[in-house]
């Protein structure tokens, strides 16, 4: 059989250039039954439409996925969400899932942190560790990373308004273990839009935000090139109830305000674009989820070789990492949530999608327990090592139902930005509370079907069982928040507080001019500055945001 | 066509830091299809703030919403600064991820009841329905 | 909290609870509204301003009041805001969200929030609302300010009950063309053109000179957001407040209102009145609408009339 001239291609170009560099896990890959399980399936004779919009992996449009070899090359990053009160106990949990074959970390921080207070403000009460790990100086970010050596893992923050602070307490604490920022590697999340639309942990208003978030994206592209300086996400808006075309179609208008702004800041979309990530929902219809994600992948590729003229593949990609859906999970009859995070894991997967966390069982009721978080991380390392998907590249392309659905979906994401676009972009869309009202219309049509039993919800409407859910009494640690408030006042105390003094007198004169604010941060950081006290001197300058009336 | 007069009136509140405001958002719709005027204050409010806008409003029941786990200190905090600005009889209903002896301990301290995930939304519109008449009646009652 | 005396000193002791219970039971129709309507005459309900604010939504309404509320603290005085939002005609119910944008004055006992819901296009709400005014105003508002949504008929209705009325429009908003067929542009006496730094601002503006040219009508650019403009505004409400006052035209204004209120109780009593009787003799009511309420009417009054001899004939004597 003569092979297609553009699959010719490609092998020549593209495949054998990546086996020379990146050799497959395997020799061979076979099914059960011994046979041979194919890297690429194509149809008989490729023809212009196939090439055109489904072509192949690691070649625009991307459709069939971002690397050419997918996961034979290299399984997904696991990566687990975690954190935990103290600094010190969230330590220990990642050393823990380093042990147990995590390969990236992911930090999660407690409220008080994401939204600019430190520990000992007033409106921390009750809050201080009780999402994740209470962060005021970069002592405490020190204290986090104790015994792990920051140029081995990648580590991914969850963190949006204050993402500037976080970011410069790491590269201290990795100075202190010797390393430099090129050494890192990493994501910082850095996607403050979705925090009007879904997250709610906002500080100041959208156009200084952005301003912070481009000088993030300036300064690493100079000092810190390994680490990926924004991840755009959906999941959020998922989560706060849209449907899965709005997470996409939310999650790129998001995306193209970041570019707009750092192609109008004077960078090169080739430079920073490589480095921005994405941050997807897997949920449990599980085709539209297939589609949605390949439909993603194609649909920013084009948006960024039309409309920003990217040039460079790297900056084409859509590289995405996933995490299942939080609010599919129930609280009744909890061991079903297994079965949930399995199923849309293996969408993900099935996806293309790059790193991902599975969801535990009862995180409908609690902060997962140990157990529940092997369980989870056990899941996605069944669907790697024996599931067998993975031995073959974009396995459900040409299917005509996923084909049709991922053509589909790409027209209604698109035509859903040409709204937003339409309506002054995303930041007019969000301040005139467009998009929370589409998102709050989507999430309580879909509460409506349940109520009425028209979506069935096994253990919820269907099936349901005599139980009595109550979740158990998360035992955080009673002396958290007074050990931190202690460990803050000491420092306070013992710190160079003219030193501190100037760096915030420096970094308000900065922050009202034009120049890029990071090294500022970072100074005042190095010498035990608050983040409270940096964002109190942000805030002054910036203003706060007030929330937009949703109907 | 005649019009449904309203049921009442009732502040929906996220008291604390988290932004998780799905489910409130949610109770606040289906209350408004339920004929009730629902006020609906946002997310990140300061216990303070929900009262005296609950007094402002002259509301006849109180919704809240925690889901960040800090439902012990911030509800209990609500009612206290109710009781301080001369509003402690407005009942006040919360939600959020409670464990059972949060629970039990919550109600002690005043609130009028408190669910949790999962429950259906017709459940908790027929208590805020039994909170609010109570009230109004007391509020419209001739001394 | 129960007890009018108690309620009627509360108002002017500015408690927050006996303001908000006082205006709860004139919208519920409590029987105890006339006697606290009684007793809230201040003299200073003459001193005070009275300020409409509409427009359509998304053009930043609420931003620009929370914006004016900052400017009328920082001069000391203390603010009301009655704020209304249309009820769900098919439940009856009503989303109030006004009050997210104006969180930032929630600790602030000298800004006084009530939101209000139209209940309805049945009326009644224009007693409310002015009633409520009338609350603030007595519990030492000034000014205070009625916020309404939409440009429908309601919404010109409920404006009438303010001695300067304010339209706000944005560029983009798409609806100023339903604003001029609304006719409430003919009725503003300040057109604000917010978010004045966005594309088509100018050509509205333009746009809005040329329908405002034949009258007295200022115009004010605003951007709300940045609290750019709002001492404009501000100055040139108290302009107008000032030259009305001495013209005569605010007392012919304030005479204008009282009247609407008038007609608004009378209607919502005779309202009721009929209903009742309607249900008394049920029927098809094939015959002319006209004559039928033209009949009602008639025998309400005369039955009015005829209890009314019994009970005090020195009125007719």
């Amino acid at each position: 059989m003569n092979e297609h001239p553009a699959f010719v291609e490609w092998k020549e170009r593209v495949l054998k250039k990546t086996l020379e560099r990146f050799p497959e896990r395997q020799k061979e890959f076979k099914t059960d039954s011994g046979l041979p399980a194919e890297r690429l399936a194509l149809p008989e004779t490729p023809d212009e439409k196939y090439l055109s919009k489904i072509g192949f992996p690691g070649q625009y449009p991307f459709t069939r996925g971002v690397q050419p070899t997918m996961y034979r090359g290299r399984l997904w990053t696991m990566r687990q969400y975690a954190g935990f009160s103290s600094a010190e106990e969230s330590n220990k949990r990642y050393r823990y899932l380093l042990e147990q074959g995590t390969t990236g970390l992911s930090v999660a921080f407690d409220l008080p942190t994401q939204i600019g207070y430190d520990s000992d403000h007033k409106l921390s009460r009750g809050e201080v560790g009780r999402v994740g790990a209470a962060i005021d100086t970069f002592d405490d970010m020190e204290a986090l990373f104790n015994g792990i050596p920051l140029d081995k893992v990648s580590t991914s923050m969850t963190i949006n308004s204050p993402a500037a602070i976080l970011l410069a307490m790491y590269v201290v604490a990795a100075e202190k273990q010797g390393l430099k920022p090129a050494q890192l590697g990493g994501t910082v999340q850095n996607d403050i839009l979705k925090e009007y639309i879904a997250r709610g942990t906002y500080i100041f208003p959208p156009h200084p935000s952005i301003r912070l978030m481009t000088d993030i994206i300036e300064w690493c592209s100079r000092e810190m090139p390994q680490f990926n300086t924004v991840s755009v996400s959906g999941y959020h808006i998922r989560e706060a109830g849209s449907t899965a075309v709005q997470e996409i179609a939310f999650a790129f208008a998001n995306a193209c305000t970041y570019v707009e702004a750092a192609v109008s800041a004077g960078l090169n979309v080739d430079v920073f674009a490589p480095h921005m990530t994405f941050f997807f929902n897997a949920s449990s219809d599980f085709l539209e989820e297939i589609a949605k994600f390949r439909a993603a992948r194609r649909l920013w590729a084009k948006l960024m070789k039309e409309r920003f003229r990217a040039k460079d593949p790297g900056a084409q990609k859509l590289r995405f990492h996933t995490q299942t859906a939080g609010y599919s999970l129930t609280a009744q009859q909890v061991d079903n949530n297994i079965v949930r995070v399995t199923l849309q894991a293996l969408a993900a997967v099935l996806g293309g999608t790059q790193s991902l966390h599975t969801n535990s069982r009862d995180e409908a009721i609690t902060l997962p327990t140990e157990d529940s978080v092997r369980t989870a991380l056990r899941t996605q390392q069944i669907i790697a090592y024996e599931s067998g998907v993975c031995n073959t590249v974009d396995p459900f392309a040409g299917s005509y139902c996923i084909e049709n659905m991922t053509d589909r979906m790409e027209q209604e994401i698109s035509a859903l930005i040409g709204r937003i676009d339409a309506a002054g972009g995303m930041i007019a869309a969000i301040e005139s509370g467009f998009v929370q009202r589409q998102i709050e219309d989507s999430s309580y049509a879909y509460q409506k079907q349940i109520e009425s039993g028209e979506r069935v919800v096994i253990g919820l409407n269907k099936y349901q069982e005599s139980e009595e859910v109550s979740p158990p009494v998360f035992q955080i640690n009673k002396f958290t928040e007074e050990n931190q408030i202690m460990k803050l006042a000491n420092i306070r105390a013992k710190r160079d507080n003219q030193r501190v003094r100037k760096a915030l007198a420096r970094l308000e004169d900065v922050a009202r001019g034009k120049e890029n604010v990071m090294p500022y941060i970072i100074e005042a950081v190095r010498c035990y500055t608050t983040l409270g006290e940096i964002c109190d001197v942000l805030r002054s300058v910036f203003g706060v945001y007030e929330e937009a009336k949703g109907y | 066509m005649d019009i449904q007069r309203c049921r009442g009136r009732v502040l929906i509140g996220k008291p604390g830091l988290d932004g998780h405001d799905r489910g409130a958002k949610i109770i606040a719709r289906s209350l408004r299809d339920d004929g009730f005027e629902v006020i609906y204050t946002g997310i990140r409010r300061t216990p303070e703030e929900i009262a005296l806008t609950a007094i402002q409003e002259d509301v006849d029941a109180v919704g809240l919403s925690v889901l960040s786990g800090a439902h012990n200190e911030l509800f209990p905090e609500v009612l206290r600064a109710l009781h301080q600005a001369k509003g402690g009889d407005i009942p006040v209903i919360g939600g959020g991820i409670i464990p059972r002896e949060d629970i039990q301990h919550l109600k002690e301290l005043g609130m009028y009841e408190i669910f949790t995930t999962g429950t259906p939304v017709q459940t908790i519109l027929n208590t805020f329905r039994e909170a609010t008449e109570r009230y109004r009646q007391k509020k419209h009652k001739i001394p | 909290m129960n007890d009018i005396d108690e309620i009627v000193k509360g108002i002017y002791l500015k408690e927050p609870r006996a303001i908000g219970r006082a205006i709860s039971i004139i919208e519920d129709g409590d029987q105890r509204a006339g006697a606290i309507l009684k007793q809230i005459n201040a003299k200073s309900i003459q001193d005070s301003t009275i300020v409409g604010i509409t427009g359509p939504i998304g053009t930043g309404k609420s931003t620009i009041i929370n914006q004016l509320i900052a400017h009328y603290r920082t001069q000391g005085g203390r603010v009301g805001i009655v704020a209304i939002d249309p009820s769900s005609p098919v439940s009856g119910g009503a989303l109030l969200g006004d009050r997210i944008r104006m969180m930032r004055h929630a600790m602030d006992k000298d800004v006084v929030i009530r939101s209000m819901a139209t209940r309805g296009k049945q009326g009644g709400l224009c007693a409310s609302a002015a009633a409520a005014v009338r609350i603030m105003i007595c519990s030492g508002c000034n000014p205070v300010i009625i916020e309404t949504v939409g440009v429908g008929q309601a919404e010109i209705d409920v404006v009438g009950l303010a001695d300067i009325t304010v339209l706000v429009l944005a560029p983009g908003a798409g609806d100023e063309i339903q604003v001029m067929k609304a006719g409430i542009i003919e009725i503003a006496d300040i057109v604000v053109v917010n978010k004045a730094e966005c594309p088509g601002a100018d050509s509205l503006i333009m746009e809005l000179e040329n329908v405002l040219h034949q009258r007295n009508c200022a115009v004010c650019r605003v951007i709300a957001r940045e609290a750019y403009g709002i001492e404009n505004l501000a100055t040139a409400i108290g302009k107008i407040d000032r030259e009305r006052r001495k013209s005569g035209q605010f007392t012919g204004k304030r005479k204008q209102i009282r009247e609407t209120e008038i007609i608004d109780c009378a209607i919502e009593m005779m309202r009721d009145e009929i209903r009742s009787r309607l249900q008394e003799c049920p029927g098809n009511y094939t015959g002319d609408p006209r004559a039928i309420a033209r009949k009602l009417i008639d025998d309400i009054c005369v039955t009015e009339l005829d209890m009314l001899k019994r009970k005090r004939p020195e009125v007719f004597s």
